[in-house]
């Protein structure tokens, strides 16, 4: 089921409370290198489907989610795993390094 | 998409844009905006072998005009970061991105080491980027550690997105708004544990929340995650290949000596290099 999903805080917070990895890319529509590693975050939802939720959060949109988790620099990949944050990857990083966390995340 | 990006309008570059047009694979060449390759500075080149006694710039004009004859095309901007997915190359300039299936980095050799803190607080306060975490520090402090040409610019959009910036730079910048209070500092530490709380600047700390070190290109490292370095430099093999699959360097930016003759030589073999893998995948 798991094509990529924009959260709302609402569809965030539902996304988060039924537990399990949920992967969350906070980025914004003018910042180049968050729409660089966009293929790649399509490519993880791919990937992961059925086994984790991966969604985007478009930090202008909703900076309140953005200020929650502290988020000081984008792209920054969130994963959380049943609730908590996990880890987070800030900057552009290669495909393997997200497909590698979210692997132990599911561990 | 083109068949190949090339990361510096320098010898090496342009030399393997030259390469990989000639053995017709169409190439980008990015190079850093409102900067000079300092080459084209010097006012005469004695060793470059048949050809003494030109000037750095007259030879960059040169090296320049091959290319572009040759077909490449040229591209101003600063590329922020780099990325590998199915077997295509993704380049962040600005806040474009290109794509390309291989990847040359002939961006030449890092001016300066990072500051005290930076790494460490990179991506918690430190960015390299202000079009793209500005936004983040709307209403917030920060402080803008000037090292290139057009850092004055983007403190320029920092304070009309509504930052409150201090601008930090060794000498004093040019189109720099005037309500933008400047500091003259050269020697500077980032402060901070997990996040940024200040700055330190010839001794004096300025609180902030955010601090934007820009300068004229960001490290090969930094830029690519992964890319093997030794002693600052970028590992490559005879063919100029990295570590990455489809990653080629050449030029200064692999070492030593930083000569223009041996950056046209590595620029042609990257090229090359380059061109052959593009006709083995298309065989």
């Amino acid at each position: 089921m798991s094509e990529l999903i924009h959260f709302d805080q609402n569809t965030f917070v539902e996304a988060l409370g039924a537990g399990g990895v949920v992967v969350v890319d906070f980025w914004a529509t003018w910042c180049g290198p968050c729409r660089m590693i966009a293929p790649a975050i399509e490519r993880l939802a791919e990937e992961f489907d059925g086994k984790a939720t991966v969604g985007k959060v478009d930090v202008d949109q909703e900076g309140e989610l953005a200020a929650a988790y502290g988020i000081m620099s984008i792209p920054c990949v969130i994963v959380f795993k049943d609730g908590q944050e996990f880890r987070r990857l800030v900057g552009a990083q290669p495909y393997s390094s997200f497909a590698d966390l979210i692997r132990s995340a599911l561990e | 998409m083109y068949d190949i990006l090339i990361l510096g309008a320098g010898p090496a570059g342009l030399s393997a844009a030259v390469a990989a047009q000639g053995r017709g694979k169409r190439c980008l060449v990015l190079s850093n905006p409102g900067t000079q390759n300092p080459l084209s500075k010097a006012p005469a080149i004695h060793n470059y072998l048949g050809l003494p006694g030109l000037s750095g710039g007259e030879l960059m004009e040169r090296f320049l005009r091959h290319a572009l004859d040759m077909g490449a095309e040229l591209r101003t901007g600063r590329a922020l970061s780099a990325m590998a997915l199915d077997e295509a190359f993704y380049l962040t300039v600005g806040s474009e991105v290109c794509q390309g299936r291989k990847l040359i980095l002939a961006g030449g050799v890092q001016r300066g080491q990072k500051y005290p803190g930076e790494e460490a607080l990179l991506g918690r306060g430190v960015s390299y980027c202000a079009t793209c975490d500005g936004m983040l520090y709307r209403k917030k402090p920060v402080v803008v550690i000037g090292r290139a040409k057009d850092a004055p610019l983007e403190a320029n959009y920092l304070r009309e997105i509504g930052c409150q910036v201090t601008y930090l730079s060794p000498t004093q910048p040019v189109g720099l708004r005037e309500d933008i209070p400047y500091l003259r500092a050269g020697c500077v530490s980032v402060l901070g544990e997990n996040t940024v709380t200040g700055v330190e600047a010839e001794g004096a700390v300025l609180p902030c929340d955010g601090v934007f070190i820009l300068r004229e290109s960001v490290a090969p490292a930094d830029l690519l995650p992964g890319l093997a370095v030794e002693d600052g430099y970028i590992a490559v093999n005879r063919r100029m290949e990295t570590n990455l699959p489809g990653v080629y360097a050449a030029g200064d930016c692999t070492g030593k000596p930083l000569q223009i003759a041996k950056a046209v030589g590595e620029g042609l073999i990257a090229g090359e290099a380059a061109a052959e893998a593009l006709e083995a995948e298309n065989a």
